[in-house]
């Protein structure tokens, strides 16, 4: 401890110089907590089978594969499954792609049966929405986000979904809107456009009779691990094999599909830390080089090599622990928004521990080879500047 | 006569500069006496700095026997050489070699921050050396806000602070004008009488080798004269 101050002047001796090295890691460590947080989130569902009471029964390999409707009333004969309802992802956006709608073909009676209790939604509308072929049932967000109204006729592009005279543009009939009676899913409902099954079954061109996947409500949650291993097990070996969890795990399974999720932020970081691994490194051997002649007084004072090599490490060691202290700091500051972006994923600040783990690694990486060559050092050939 | 403080025997220093071997020190013996005032003199590449890294335990030589306060220095390694040096031996030199970022009491309690003294014991001590120099008041300065005469007294308090017996002088005086440099002629010889440091200087002014109390000449690598020991 003695020497901290030493180090800690030392340190500092130029200043913008540090200011700007600490900044690099300080953007570094915060890019660090804010993906591995993502990626623990993403890699480990908090949600087990047992204890949920809505399961989703996906193609087993991929929710981008479809099920056919039929296998509907397989589901349906499971014991202890009280609801079942299906659904398929639209892919929607109005009038830009930067517009994004989260619209989805439903079964009005079987989905808002299974979400009883779960929207905010005026009766008549909901009735209005069942008779209307081509209505559509809006989150209040959407419509406010919009500027649309009960009554209006909105076009909607899919991506996907072409109908049968080749268009992929739907219009839809706005009969009524809804809102999240959990406030905590607002913000994940906030884009979401419900309409009929039925039109848009009739109304494609392709895949018709598949539907994206099903959602079940199960009676008793303890029993939904089981239930899920009977749902699979009715379509084992056949050629649309499934998967059933529970429904927080599939929006993960959901999310994922932009991509191995963990593989890009991982690559992300690799990219990152390589760059700050030379630039803080060389920014420690410019700053050794420098003080060459300086290091060499310290072993004519008596300073042993291992003690020289010890400050400059020691220095290493504080910029970059301080550096990821901030950044760590700042990254579980930005969890709150993050929260709100990723809707369904467990969010929290799991990054401390392997965080300073990495700094020391990294202090240790960047700040040996000039400890090494400041512990070499040859005292006659620095002080004559020929260090 | 007094013990030798230094005692130099048959001493020969060569260094490789490529693939060359040069020899700047020629089986150079010589022997200072504790309490002695000594200036090394002669022309550059005379060896004077080479005898003196030797003497103060920053080399090693490449044969002979240096024993400097009754230890065989030749025959130490290098971190026993630092431990050595820590206890028995304070370094002067020409450009002062203060750390630009520590307050001059910081630069002065360096040395003891080898030691197991705690913190205010090592403050203390090293406000009692700049007071030696005569710089208690420019503590908390920098050296960037000291002239070159003050840089040097601080210098000069950072060797002292750890109460070496022997002071080991590269042209201490060489970067200070007239006046300054006599100043510090005059500190060096108040250590060397009246605190008894023995004082070993490498100098080119025959002015401030005048200060010494006996005056050693090189040439070559080798001693022209051994001077007369007082």
């Amino acid at each position: 401890m003695k020497f901290l101050p030493l180090v800690w002047a030392t340190l500092w001796r130029r200043k913008t110089r540090t200011i700007f090295t600490l900044l690099s890691i300080v953007v570094a460590f915060l890019l660090y907590g804010v993906l591995e947080t993502v990626d623990y989130a993403f890699s480990h569902p908090a949600n087990s089978v047992t204890g949920a009471d809505k399961l989703i029964t996906t193609n087993k390999y991929s929710i981008t594969f479809s099920l056919p409707f039929a296998d509907l009333q397989q589901i349906r004969g499971v014991p202890g499954i009280t609801e079942v309802t299906w659904i398929t992802w639209f892919g929607a956006y109005y009038q830009e792609s930067k517009n994004f709608v989260f619209a989805l073909p439903i079964d009005t009676d079987s989905y808002f049966n299974l979400h009883q209790g779960g929207f905010i939604v005026d009766p008549a509308e909901l009735e209005a929405f069942r008779n209307n072929r081509s209505g559509a049932i809006v989150n209040v967000d959407l419509m406010k986000k919009f500027g649309w109204k009960v009554g209006d006729r909105v076009p909607l592009h899919s991506t996907i979904w072409t109908q049968r005279n080749g268009s992929l543009d739907w219009s839809f009939d706005i009969v009524g809107t809804f809102s999240a009676k959990d406030p905590a899913e607002a913000t994940q409902q906030s884009s979401t456009f419900l309409f009929h099954y039925e039109t848009f079954d009739e109304g494609r061109s392709f895949g018709k009779g598949d539907v994206g996947w099903f959602e079940e409500r199960v009676a008793n949650p303890a029993q939904a691990a089981a239930i899920a291993r009977q749902v699979d097990a009715l379509f084992a070996n056949s050629p649309n094999e499934t998967k059933t969890q529970p429904a927080a795990d599939f929006t993960l399974a959901f999310l994922k599909q932009l991509g191995d999720i963990g593989f890009i932020l991982r690559a992300i970081l690799g990219a990152v830390f390589f760059t700050l691994l030379f630039l803080t490194g060389h920014t420690m051997m410019q700053s050794v080089r420098e003080r060459i002649p300086e290091l060499a007084v310290l072993k004519t004072l008596g300073f042993s090599g291992g003690q020289v090599l010890g400050l400059v490490v020691g220095e290493s060691l504080l910029l970059c622990v301080i550096g990821a202290s901030l950044g760590l700091a700042l990254s579980f500051a930005t969890l709150p928004i993050l929260k709100q972006g990723l809707q369904g994923v467990d969010l929290s600040p799991r990054a401390i521990v392997p965080g300073f783990a990495v700094a020391i690694l990294l202090a240790f990486v960047i700040g040996l080879p000039p400890a090494l060559r400041a512990m070499r050092l040859n005292i006659v050939d620095a002080l004559a500047g020929r260090g | 006569m007094s013990e030798p403080i230094v005692r130099v025997a048959h001493v020969s220093k060569a260094y490789r500069r490529g693939k060359q071997s040069v020899e700047v020190l020629n089986d150079l013996s010589l022997e200072i006496p504790a309490g002695e005032f000594v200036a090394l003199m002669g022309p550059s590449g005379s060896g004077k700095t080479t005898l003196l890294n030797l003497i103060g335990g920053l080399d090693t030589p490449t044969s002979g026997e240096i024993t400097v306060a009754g230890q065989r220095l030749d025959r130490l390694g290098s971190g026993a050489l630092a431990a050595w040096r820590a206890n028995h031996v304070g370094f002067i030199f020409q450009s002062y070699n203060l750390m630009p970022m520590l307050s001059a009491l910081r630069n002065v309690e360096l040395p003891l921050l080898l030691t197991r003294f705690d913190a205010a014991k090592r403050r203390a001590n090293a406000m009692a050396a700049l007071q030696l120099v005569g710089l208690a008041e420019r503590a908390t300065h920098k050296p960037s806000e000291l002239s070159g005469g003050q840089a040097q007294r601080v210098a000069i308090a950072r060797a002292l602070v750890a109460d070496p017996v022997l002071l080991v002088c590269d042209e201490p005086t060489g970067d200070l004008d007239r006046k300054s440099a006599d100043d510090i002629l005059h500190l060096l010889q108040t250590l060397n009488r009246d605190y008894g440091k023995s004082v070993v200087m490498v100098t080119h002014d025959p002015k401030a080798a005048g200060f010494a109390s006996r005056q050693l000449h090189m040439d070559k690598g080798s001693l022209l004269d051994a001077g007369s020991p007082p």
